[in-house]
């Protein structure tokens, strides 16, 4: 998807302004709170009208005041998933999901519902009243009613904001079959980094209404490691796992890390900061920690008075983190041989 | 235990006609209002809020006097009708026309009160999704303003049973013709030994008017579980 985007708004005190091009899709839009992420998704959609610009999308104008064009929102085909899901109160699952389905000219119904059903993992629900849906339910509800529409693009404007803490991380699996499987770019607004990194290629970040940085949110991430009380978090994608005592030993690559996570193992995300890493020279011969891994420096980055740390161990990439004086000690070096020392209760499931 | 008259029983089917006719024609008219004031960004919403709100507080003698010039035979509205050879001054119609001017700001206020209820997200929801202003006004606001609907046409359909003022004004007291339960009342109270009866049908008017006061309670008590404000 290729877009062209040039906007100017005023909110009472706010004044968003901002002007980008960009190519692609998974598109981030991040920034703090009053940032205009919210507003850049209201004028994309059409939900407000800008006081002055233009929005191009693949070619199509759908709003350019100096040419007097400015396309209703039902005319745009940009998908908006809220951050509450706003189901329909009034119809339960199928209607909702049908909503948009039966809106759009029969040759733009690219998707089937009942594939994407499936991929939601919707088909017990279609008989439920909303109103009796979870958080979950509701967003996933709320996904699919937006995809069946068929839309060019989709915003999902903080999606995982309304969910549980634990929960809100078991969405993205849906979200990322879906967007794998159907093909629709995608607009992916959130304040949350972790988030950014698990659904978006490229990052657009925001303050104060001005675009600040075309960025990755990889980049993001370890530029913030210096400011951030967490540091750099690790998304692992963990495998098949065994039972050790109690234990669980997930293959990771081509080696294993040994967690104590509670509740059933199965495969999934996990995350680990670069804090819970600790760096030996040598292999220490015992230590209560679980996990002695052997890992070589590829590359070594600051970031604020911190200095991200990148390895490869047993094929996949860590990031630990160290201060100044340990480089030193340490003999930090791109190519450097290490033992990184991580505790079994480190690490934490996402999904 | 009372002996009603023919006139009497035509004056109770009189009512129920009228009311229930006032209601009906005033509902669109009603919907369109509330939809207006809610979710339109017209300039001069506050004067138009006024204005919908003024039958409420004028004498309803007022309002018929009002509607007596605009559609007697000399008022424009009325030569108009004339012309076209319909009369509305002194038949039912006009008794009908005289509740639903009276009644209006009862039903808009109570629609409009639904309506604010509505989640604007969800109206927006439905334009992304492909519908146009008039498919999200008929799929999702006027299912969800459903109740306060109801709830407003009730409560305009009881004061519809009892308007007097404005009704005497431009539909007169025809027994059988426009005399409807207030009017037969007002007839009783100055006829000698009539006091039994006007006691009688304002019975009848209590008991009618109470029912629908409480079906409308009903109404926004269901209203408001739905909506928490």
């Amino acid at each position: 998807m290729k877009m062209d985007v040039s906007l100017c708004k005023t909110l009472g005190n706010f004044r968003f302004a901002t002007e980008f091009a960009l190519e692609g899709s998974r598109i981030g839009i991040f920034g703090p709170s009053g940032s205009g992420k919210s507003t850049l998704m209201h004028l994309l959609a059409g939900l407000h009208k800008p006081d002055q610009g233009s929005i191009r999308i693949d070619g199509e104008t759908l709003f350019d005041d100096t040419q007097r064009i400015s396309l209703s929102p039902e005319k745009r085909r940009i998908g908006v998933v809220f951050q509450q899901a706003h189901l329909f109160p009034h119809m339960g699952v199928r209607q909702n999901l049908l909503y948009g389905y039966r809106r759009i000219p029969k040759r733009q119904r690219k998707i089937d519902p009942q594939a994407l059903i499936a991929v939601l993992g919707l088909e017990s629900l279609l008989g439920r009243n909303v109103t009796s849906l979870s958080g979950g339910e509701r967003q996933r509800v709320a996904l699919g009613r937006t995809v069946l529409s068929c839309p060019r693009l989709i915003l999902m404007d903080e999606p995982l904001n309304g969910l549980d803490e634990g929960l809100k991380y078991q969405i993205i699996p849906y979200l990322k079959r879906v967007f794998d499987e159907f093909d629709i770019p995608l607009l992916f607004i959130s304040h949350s980094l972790n988030e950014m990194r698990l659904m978006t290629d490229e990052v657009l970040e925001f303050q104060a209404g001005q675009l600040i940085g075309h960025t990755t949110a990889e980049d993001l991430a370890r530029r913030r490691m210096g400011n951030s009380q967490v540091g750099y978090i690790n998304l692992l994608p963990l495998g098949e796992y065994r039972q050790i005592g109690d234990l669980h030993a997930y293959s990771w690559g081509n080696q294993e890390l040994v967690l104590s996570v509670s509740g059933e193992g199965a495969a999934g995300m996990f995350e680990l900061s670069s804090k819970d890493i600790t760096l030996f020279k040598r292999h220490p011969e015992a230590s209560s920690a679980r996990n002695l891994l052997r890992c070589r420096v590829t590359k070594l980055f600051g970031a604020g008075n911190r200095v991200g740390v990148e390895m490869e161990c047993g094929g996949q990439p860590l990031v630990a983190q160290v201060v100044g004086e340990a480089v030193d000690d340490l003999g930090l070096v791109p190519g450097r041989e290490l033992v990184a020392v991580i505790k079994a209760s480190a690490f934490r499931r996402l999904y | 235990m009372f002996d009603f008259t023919p006139t009497d029983w035509q004056a109770m089917e009189l009512s129920a006609r009228v009311a229930l006719t006032a209601t009906l024609a005033a509902l669109p008219f009603g919907f369109a209002a509330a939809y207006l004031l809610v979710f339109s960004r017209l300039p001069g919403k506050a004067l138009f809020d006024g204005l919908m709100n003024l039958p409420l507080v004028l004498p309803p003698v007022v309002v018929g006097y009002l509607l007596l010039l605009l559609l007697g035979r000399n008022g424009w509205l009325g030569g108009l009708l004339e012309e076209l050879g319909i009369r509305i001054i002194f038949t039912w119609k006009a008794a009908v026309l005289a509740s639903m001017v009276v009644g209006f700001p009862l039903l808009v206020r109570s629609i409009r009160t639904g309506m604010e209820g509505i989640d604007l997200r969800l109206i927006q929801a439905s334009r992304t999704l492909g519908a146009r202003w008039y498919d999200s006004l008929f799929t999702i606001v006027l299912p969800l303003s459903g109740r306060a609907i109801l709830a407003g046409a009730s409560l305009m359909f009881a004061r519809s049973l009892g308007e007097f003022g404005a009704t005497i004004i431009i539909a007169g007291n025809i027994p059988g013709v426009t005399q409807t339960i207030p009017l037969a009342i007002y007839d009783y109270t100055g006829a000698p030994g009539g006091e039994g009866m006007a006691l009688g049908l304002c019975l009848v008017s209590i008991a009618l008017a109470f029912a629908v006061l409480i079906f409308n309670q009903l109404m926004v008590k269901r209203l408001e579980r739905e909506h928490p404000q």
